[in-house]
């Protein structure tokens, strides 16, 4: 079947949604259904009882199950409390693993992403890291038992798509676990693309939640999705030099 | 410390009772107490030190 695993956990939808940046969650609900996303980002803050947990009654209502992150953390210390916590709070294995260097970046940190990721698969984890577009880590994160390997386009909310196509495809070359391209895509060509390039499922929020039209947005990303997966398995035309006639001769 | 701001609750309160007197929900949070997570079996069983520092998370939109 043509499932999206992690670990044991399979998606149909090649879209993994965040849920950031929405106005409000009437907005976010109309998205995240035109998205078709069966798996969808959420942040761990401290309570507020005025806020409530509508966020997750949303998710529960339409079926779509819940990724927490470790966004805002700088340390392997922090991500591994903070997921913990995001177990402990939504009952699932599954995490997000985001340890970035500074804010002005938002660009990963290697070295703590790599700490904590041994220490989240150590603790029975399914595990999902944020990564550099470097196919070295890539390597490493999937030794150290990821579940997934998740490759960055371009920084964070940029919107500047993939800066280096030629580095996601060494990854998805290399890589025995899914890989997903995650942060930078700005519109369904970009999401399109990572597909093409050989990812298996597409990350995206700012894109969808910031767009004037997120709903229209979402639904493009969907397309964007499933055209670049049925593209890359269709076994595209080489690229050739010259002309080639796609019509008979007329002296046939 | 309840999430940063001072908090009073007699002695012997178990952390179960902290949370609900809090006015927090049930379901879609963890607490840690000190850094460290008190699973939710525990709460009712867990009664917090004098000048215990509590997080209570939940899910917000992100990412």
């Amino acid at each position: 079947m043509d499932k999206l695993a992690f670990g044991d956990h399979l998606f149909d939808s090649r879209l993994v949604m965040g849920t950031g940046g929405a106005a409000n969650l009437e907005i976010l609900e109309r998205a995240l259904v035109a998205s078709g996303t069966e798996l969808t980002t959420v942040a761990l803050r401290r309570v507020d009882v005025e806020g409530g947990t509508g966020l997750l009654d949303l998710l529960r209502r339409l079926g779509i199950r819940v990724l927490p992150n470790t966004a805002g953390c700088r340390t392997a210390a922090e991500a591994v409390l903070t997921a913990r916590m995001a177990r402990e709070a939504l009952e699932t294995d599954l995490v997000k693993l985001e340890v970035v260097a500074d804010e002005r970046t938002l660009l990963p940190d290697p070295v703590e992403l790599l700490d904590a990721a041994e220490q989240l698969v150590d603790d029975g984890f399914t595990v999902l890291p944020y990564t550099n577009d470097d196919p070295v880590l890539a390597r490493k994160l999937e030794q150290a038992g990821c579940a997934a390997v998740m490759p960055l386009g371009s920084p964070i909310g940029t919107g500047l798509g993939i800066r280096n196509p030629h580095n996601i495809e060494m990854i998805t070359a290399e890589a025995g676990v899914p890989v997903v391209l995650d942060a930078g895509i700005g519109t369904a060509s970009e999401a399109a693309l990572a597909m093409e390039l050989g990812c298996d499922a597409v990350l995206l929020a700012t894109a969808v939640t910031r767009a004037a039209d997120p709903e229209r947005m979402a639904r493009a990303m969907r397309r964007g999705v499933e055209a670049g997966w049925d593209a890359r398995h269709a076994g595209r035309i080489p690229r050739r030099y010259w002309a080639q006639a796609s019509s008979p001769d007329r002296e046939g | 410390m309840l999430n940063g701001e001072h908090h009073e609750i007699d002695d012997g309160t178990d952390l179960a009772r902290v949370l609900t007197d809090a006015g927090l929900p049930e379901r879609g949070i963890a607490v840690a107490v000190d850094g460290e997570v008190v699973p939710r079996a525990s709460w009712a069983q867990y009664v917090p030190a004098e000048g215990a520092r509590l997080e209570v998370l939940t899910a917000v939109q992100g990412g």
